[in-house]
């Protein structure tokens, strides 16, 4: 059981009325949080000070313009927060960013996360011409139902960790089924507890897994499974994979969206990457032609060994691939395979070291001589 | 290309503290061993980044080798053991991609172990070549696709 702070208006204006309420008691210095861009239909992650602006404040908008994660990093790269921040952010997020805190990417420190029981995101090429707008009614419905909301992004159908693992308040979602009328928010932390004091709303203890967050549960490992079958993603092989990424035009945006993608300068933008003059006229002349520009593949096979491990599987990549490419689909089953031998799910808690940054002596020695 | 003549071009990662030593030992010691590696002497084996693996493989080496100081006698104390988890992710990633994971080795040898060196560089060139030619991603990185 776990408390649960109870307003009697929707979800979203309820948790609307808890940002107001900690900015202007200055219980936070900001809140982070989707925000609408005026007239053009779509939301942006901002930064708010001034509690009247909140009105324009779009928390539980279902697109991930980008992954919070990588912005909280940014945010807290050169130095920690000096004061509090409620951030509202989605559990694969918030993964993220604890990934990126774990390579010293960012610091947690004064950041209170509010997140939620997470029903999905639409593309973002959704967002274009205001067509999520349109969905939300049929969302908000697929929402109390605990269904698989149709045309989100096949991602999120697929995704398990639909529940934050540390979040300092989650709202309850998933199956709720009057969230147009009451907003139930689960206080996780004591520091939960604390903000909200003197807070108007009734206190409540009850359970966060319902029976529709375990049916939701099965039907998205369901989705998965379909998922991966429809591009037979255990079958690709070396030649489903270069056909796969033989469509890639090589513009990186993948590794520039996503969170775990971290360096600075990648490698791969780097001229070792590019052929030598030698090089082109060896291949040609075994060949009579060769691919230009070089290096896509590996530029793929790279990425899946170095991002494997924490791959928090938010599909930031698949959104923004210009060529169509099912990028997050693979990485998402590369990375449950890589992160089964250590028993490790990425983002889940931040005293867990990454799997690169512990060992045991006798392990794996399976895989020496 | 039959097995019997094909001659594989082994890349081989050593770390300067131990198995490079064991590899100058072995030459001093005048000992036989097979001569398709090609060395690249690196600091330690946690300095291996996988990629560096994959590029070899793509760039048409058949084989890679890896070799660092036994568990416990890294110089930087726990170098190796991180690079045997690196590995542990690279072998998942290879069977993914339909790439032999046998074309990749890890070993340890020491700086005393001349013997071990060119049994370890004989073996691994016989896997390798039992594997045949590493055509396949070869082909990948250069080919016009479709
Ligand atoms: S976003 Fe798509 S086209 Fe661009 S580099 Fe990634 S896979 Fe290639
Ligand atoms: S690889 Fe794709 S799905 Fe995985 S964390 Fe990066 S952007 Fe997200
Ligand atoms: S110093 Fe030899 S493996 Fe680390």
């Amino acid at each position: 059981m776990s408390s649960v702070l109870k307003l009697s208006r929707s979800a979203e204006e309820g948790l609307r009325e808890l940002l107001k309420f900690l900015l202007e008691k200055k219980r936070v210095k900001a809140v982070f949080t989707l925000c609408k861009i005026k007239k053009n239909g779509t939301v942006s992650y901002s930064l708010i000070t001034d509690a009247d602006m909140l009105k324009d404040a779009l928390p539980l908008f279902p697109l991930m313009p980008q992954n919070a994660g990588k912005l909280l990093s940014r945010l807290t790269l050169k130095e920690h927060l000096a004061e509090p921040i409620a951030a509202v952010v989605r559990p694969c997020e918030l993964r993220a960013f604890i990934e990126l805190v774990k390579r010293e990417q960012g610091s947690l420190e004064n950041f209170i996360f509010i997140s939620t029981t997470c029903p999905g995101t639409y593309p973002l090429e959704m967002s274009v011409n205001g067509d999520i707008s349109k969905k939300l009614p049929e969302y908000e419905e697929d929402v109390k139902k605990g269904n698989v909301i149709s045309d989100t992004r096949p991602i999120c159908k697929a995704c398990e960790h639909f529940m934050p693992y540390s979040a300092d308040m989650t709202v309850a979602l998933i199956g709720e089924k009057d969230i147009d009328k009451n907003c139930e928010i689960f206080l996780n932390t004591e520091k939960a507890e604390k903000l909200i004091e003197g807070m108007d709303g009734e206190l409540v203890e009850r359970e966060l897994e319902t029976e529709e967050v375990k049916n939701l549960r099965s039907k998205r490992q369901e989705e998965k499974r379909k998922l991966f079958e429809e591009i037979n993603v255990e079958g690709l092989g070396l030649s489903g994979l270069v056909e796969t990424f033989g469509r890639c035009i090589g513009c990186h945006g993948c590794s520039r969206v996503c969170p775990i993608c971290y360096c600075v300068l990648c490698d791969f933008d780097s001229r070792d990457y590019e052929n030598e003059p030698s090089t082109y006229e060896s291949e040609l002349k075994k060949r009579g032609g060769v691919r230009v520009p070089p290096n896509t593949v590996l530029y793929h096979l790279g990425r899946l060994t170095h991002v494997s491990v924490s791959c928090v599987g938010c599909g930031m990549c698949t959104d923004v691939c210009p060529a169509d490419i099912p990028l997050s689909t693979i990485f998402l089953k590369v990375g449950e395979e890589v992160q089964k031998i250590f028993n490790y799910i990425p983002g889940k808690d931040v005293e867990e070291a990454i799997p690169l940054n512990k060992f045991e002596k006798d392990e794996f020695t399976e895989v020496e001589d | 290309m039959k097995t019997k003549d094909f001659e594989p071009k082994i890349m081989t990662f050593l770390c300067n503290w131990c198995s490079y030593a064991g590899a100058d030992l072995a030459g001093v010691s005048r000992l036989q061993y097979p001569t398709n590696t090609r060395v690249i002497r690196v600091p330690c084996s946690g300095r291996i980044d996988p990629l560096f693996i994959l590029k070899c493989l793509q760039d048409g080496y058949d084989g890679v080798l890896i070799s660092g100081c036994h568990p416990g006698d890294c110089h930087y104390i726990s170098g190796n053991y991180v690079a045997r988890r690196r590995f542990a992710i690279l072998k998942t990633a290879l069977e993914f991609m339909g790439i032999e994971p046998g074309r990749v080795q890890f070993s340890w040898v020491s700086a005393g172990e001349g013997e071990k060196f060119s049994q370890v560089i004989s073996k691994v060139t016989e896997a390798v070549k039992v594997l045949g030619p590493m055509r396949k991603l070869v082909k990948a990185a250069n080919s016009l696709v479709g």
